[in-house]
C-alpha cells in the first residue's frame, strides 16, 4: 500500500510540476502535445475497462466521446450564442450557460446513461459480435448527430465552446480517472472483469453475473469518455460529427493495443509512445531536405508506418507493451501473482 | 408519374444497389464462413480493383479486359494480405484477429491516400455504357451499367454457385467452412482452401469495387468504407458465413433502403443509415444466426 501511495504521489507531484512551472518555460508546440497525451490517456483508459479488462472489444467508444463533447458544448455555450448558433434549440436548453466543471459533470453522467440503454442489449454479445454491434452504434450516434441540427448544427462545424481545458485541468481528470479505475481493476469486482474475459463460461459458473459486470466496465467507461469529451470539445472549440468518427477509434485502439490491453499503466505508456511516434513521423511527413537529398512531402506515409507498426505488434507481441503488468518503479506489484507472493492471499 | 411505374422504378433501383450489396456480401460471408474473420479490409480490396481498372482505362484500354484485369489485382492483393498479415495470427484469439483486419484497412486506405490523393477522380465510363433507357414515356429510367452490373452479379453468382457445389476446391472450401478440424482431419488441404477462399471473394470484392465506382462516376481511397458497412448488415440480415444469406440479405438491404427513401417521409430519410445500423444490432441480439441459419445460437 505505501509503495503504491509513493507513485501516486510521485505521478501527482510530477504533473503538478508540469500544470503549474511548466508553461512558462516549455514551448506552446510541447506544452500541446503534453496536453494532448494526457487527454488521450483519458479516452485509451476509459476504453480499456471494456476492451481491455472485460474482453468485450467495443468498436462505438468514440460515439461515448462524441456524445459527451456535443452535450457540454451545447451546456456550456452562452446564452447569445445559443440563439445565433443553435436557433431552433428547445426552450429548455437555451436559457442558460453553465460553467466547465458541471458541463463536463453533466456530459459524463449523461454519456453514462446512453451506455446504460446501449450496454444493456449489447453487452450479451461476445467476440465479434459485440464488435460489429458497437461499430452500428457508433454510426448511429454519427448519423444522429449530421442530422439532429437542431441541436449539433449538423455536418457543419459546431462552434463557439470557451476554450477552458487547460493543463490543470486534464491532469486533474487524468489523476482522478486513473484513481478510480485503479480501485476497480484491483478489487473483487476488478477480478470478476477479468474472469468474464478469461473464460465467460467458467466466470458464469462460479456465479459471476456476466451481464452486470460487462455493463458495469462498459457505463464507468463511457463516463470517462463522456467527461474527455466534453475536456476535447474545450480544447478544440470547434468540432463537427467527423472528429468523432473512424479515425479516431482506429487512433485510440492502436493506443490501446500497443501499450497492453490489461494494464492501467500499459494504456498511458501505448498513448506516450503513439503519440510521440506520430509527432516525430509527421514532421518526416510534411517532406525534408538532407545535404542534396530532397524528400518531397509524403501525406498517409506516417499512418502507414504505424499500421505495419501495429500489424507486427498483433503478430509477435498480442499483449503489446506491458501486457498484464503494471509499471511500479520496481516496488510491488498489484496483480495476483505478487499478492500471492506476499501471502495477501491465502 | 403513375403510381405503378414509380413503385417499377423502384424495384429497379433496388435490384441495382441490392446485387452491389450482395456482391460485397458474399465476399465477406466467404471469408467469415471459412476463417471465422470479419474482414474490414474487403473495403479497401475494391479500391484496389477501381483505381487498377481506372487506371487501365487510362492507358487505353477497353472497359471489359479493364474490369477483369481489375479483379485479378484485387484476387492478388487478397492473396497477399492472407499471405503477410493474416496467416500469422490465424490461431490468435479473435481480437487479434479483428484488429489485423484494421490495421491493414488503415495501410492500404493510406497507401491510396499517399497515390491517388484523398480526393475523387473522375471514373472513366464508356459512353455506350452511360447511355440511359426510358420506359413508358420517361417514366422509367435506368443506364446500361445498371444493366451490366445486374447481369454481371448474376452471371458472378451463378459461377460461384457452379464452384462450390461442383468443384473439388468449392466443395472443400464449404467442408472446411462447416466445420475447419473436421476437414483438416479427412485429409484436405486447409492452408490451400483458405488462399483459395480469399482469392475467390477478393475477386468478387473487385468486381463489386469496379461496379460500385462505375455507378457512382468517381474513385478515391475510401470508397471502399461504406459498401463495406452496409455489406456487414446485409451479411449478418442473411447469417453471416452463409453465402446464400449474404445475397438474399444482400437484395433485402437494397430494397429496405430504397424503401426508406422512396416511401418514408422526408423528415426521416436522412437517419436510412441510422435505421439500417439498428437492424444490424436487432438481428445481432435476437437472431443471431440470419435469416437462413435460424437454429445457430451465439451464447455470451
Amino acid at each position: 500500500m505505501t509503495a503504491r501511495v509513493i507513485v501516486a504521489g510521485l505521478a501527482l507531484a510530477v504533473m503538478g510540476g508540469i500544470a503549474f512551472g511548466a508553461p512558462s518555460i516549455m514551448s506552446d508546440y510541447f506544452m500541446r502535445i503534453i496536453l494532448i497525451i494526457a487527454l488521450n490517456s483519458i479516452f485509451v483508459l476509459s476504453l480499456s475497462l471494456s476492451n481491455g479488462f472485460t474482453g468485450v472489444f467495443s468498436l462505438g467508444h468514440v460515439g461515448f466521446i462524441g456524445a459527451g463533447a456535443y452535450i457540454s458544448g451545447i451546456l456550456s455555450l452562452t446564452v447569445q450564442q445559443k440563439q445565433s448558433l443553435l436557433p431552433h434549440l428547445p426552450d429548455l436548453l437555451n436559457w442558460f450557460s453553465l460553467p466547465f466543471l458541471p458541463a463536463t459533470l453533466v456530459a459524463g453522467l449523461f454519456t453514462a446513461l446512453l451506455a446504460v440503454i446501449v450496454g444493456y442489449p449489447l453487452m450479451r454479445l461476445s467476440g465479434y459480435f459485440v464488435s460489429v454491434a458497437t461499430m452500428g452504434f457508433l454510426i448511429i450516434v454519427n448519423v444522429v448527430l449530421i442530422n439532429a441540427s437542431n441541436f449539433t448544427r449538423g455536418a457543419r462545424t459546431f462552434t463557439g465552446v470557451p476554450l477552458d481545458t487547460t493543463l490543470p485541468w486534464v491532469f486533474g481528470w487524468l489523476a482522478v480517472t486513473v484513481f478510480v479505475l485503479w480501485r476497480l481493476v484491483y478489487s473483487p469486482f476488478g477480478r470478476r472483469m477479468k474472469a468474464v474475459r478469461d473464460d465467460t463460461v467458467a466466470a458464469s459458473a462460479v456465479g459471476i453475473d456476466v451481464l452486470k459486470t460487462r455493463l458495469l466496465a462498459f457505463v464507468i467507461g463511457a463516463f470517462f469518455a463522456g467527461v474527455g469529451g466534453s475536456l476535447y470539445a474545450h480544447y478544440l472549440g470547434s468540432f463537427s460529427p467527423v472528429t468523432f468518427y473512424f479515425a479516431m477509434t482506429m487512433n485510440l485502439i492502436a493506443m490501446l493495443v500497443l501499450g497492453g490491453m490489461g494494464s492501467l499503466s500499459g494504456a498511458i505508456i501505448g498513448v506516450i509512445c503513439v503519440s510521440i511516434l506520430s509527432e516525430l513521423l509527421r514532421s518526416v511527413e510534411r517532406g525534408f531536405t538532407i545535404g542534396d537529398i530532397t524528400v518531397p512531402a509524403l501525406y498517409g506515409a506516417s499512418q502507414i508506418v504505424l499500421g505495419f507498426i501495429f500489424i507486427l505488434i498483433m503478430i509477435f507481441r498480442p499483449k503489446g507493451i506491458m501486457g498484464e503488468r503494471e509499471f511500479t518503479l520496481g516496488f510491488s506489484g498489484s496483480s495476483a501473482k505478487s499478492n500471492l507472493k506476499q501471502g495477501k492471499v491465502k | 408519374m403513375s403510381g405503378f411505374e414509380y413503385i417499377l422504378q423502384q424495384v429497379i433501383n433496388a435490384v441495382s444497389l441490392g446485387s452491389l450489396y450482395a456482391l460485397v456480401a458474399v465476399g465477406l460471408s466467404i471469408v467469415f464462413g471459412v476463417l471465422k474473420l470479419t474482414n474490414f479490409a474487403h473495403g479497401d480490396v475494391m479500391m484496389v480493383g477501381a483505381f487498377t481498372t481506372v487506371l487501365l482505362i487510362g492507358v487505353g484500354v477497353p472497359f471489359i479486359p479493364a474490369l477483369f484485369g481489375g479483379i485479378i489485382a484485387s484476387a492478388i492483393a487478397g492473396f497477399l494480405i492472407e499471405r503477410i498479415a493474416y496467416r500469422p495470427v490465424r490461431n490468435a484469439p479473435d481480437v487479434t484477429r479483428l484488429l489485423t483486419s484494421l490495421a491493414v484497412t488503415y495501410i492500404l486506405e493510406n497507401v491510396g491516400i499517399l497515390i491517388f490523393t484523398s480526393s475523387p477522380h473522375n471514373f472513366p465510363l464508356p459512353d455506350s455504357l452511360n447511355e440511359s433507357w426510358q420506359l413508358m414515356g420517361g417514366a422509367i429510367t435506368f443506364t446500361n451499367i445498371n444493366i451490366l452490373t445486374l447481369a454481371l452479379t448474376l452471371l458472378s453468382l451463378v459461377g460461384l454457385g457452379w464452384f462450390i457445389t461442383k468443384t473439388t476446391l468449392g466443395l472443400g472450401m464449404r467442408a472446411a467452412s462447416e466445420d475447419m478440424s473436421a476437414a483438416q482431419l479427412v485429409g484436405l488441404d486447409v492452408n490451400r482452401l483458405i488462399v483459395v477462399a480469399f482469392i475467390v471473394a477478393s475477386a468478387f470484392a473487385g468486381l463489386a469495387g469496379v461496379l460500385w465506382a462505375a455507378q457512382a462516376g468517381v474513385v478515391q481511397p475510401q470508397m471502399g468504407f461504406t459498401p463495406l458497412l452496409k455489406a456487414f448488415v446485409a451479411a449478418i440480415i442473411g447469417g453471416f458465413g452463409s453465402i446464400s444469406g449474404a445475397l438474399v440479405g444482400g437484395f433485402m438491404l437494397g430494397a429496405l433502403e430504397i424503401l426508406i427513401v422512396a416511401f418514408l417521409p422526408d423528415a426521416i430519410t436522412p437517419y436510412r443509415d441510422a435505421i439500417v445500423f439498428s437492424l444490424l444490432i436487432a438481428f445481432l441480439l435476437f437472431r443471431p444466426g440470419g435469416l437462413m441459419q435460424p437454429n445457430r445460437e451465439i451464447k455470451l
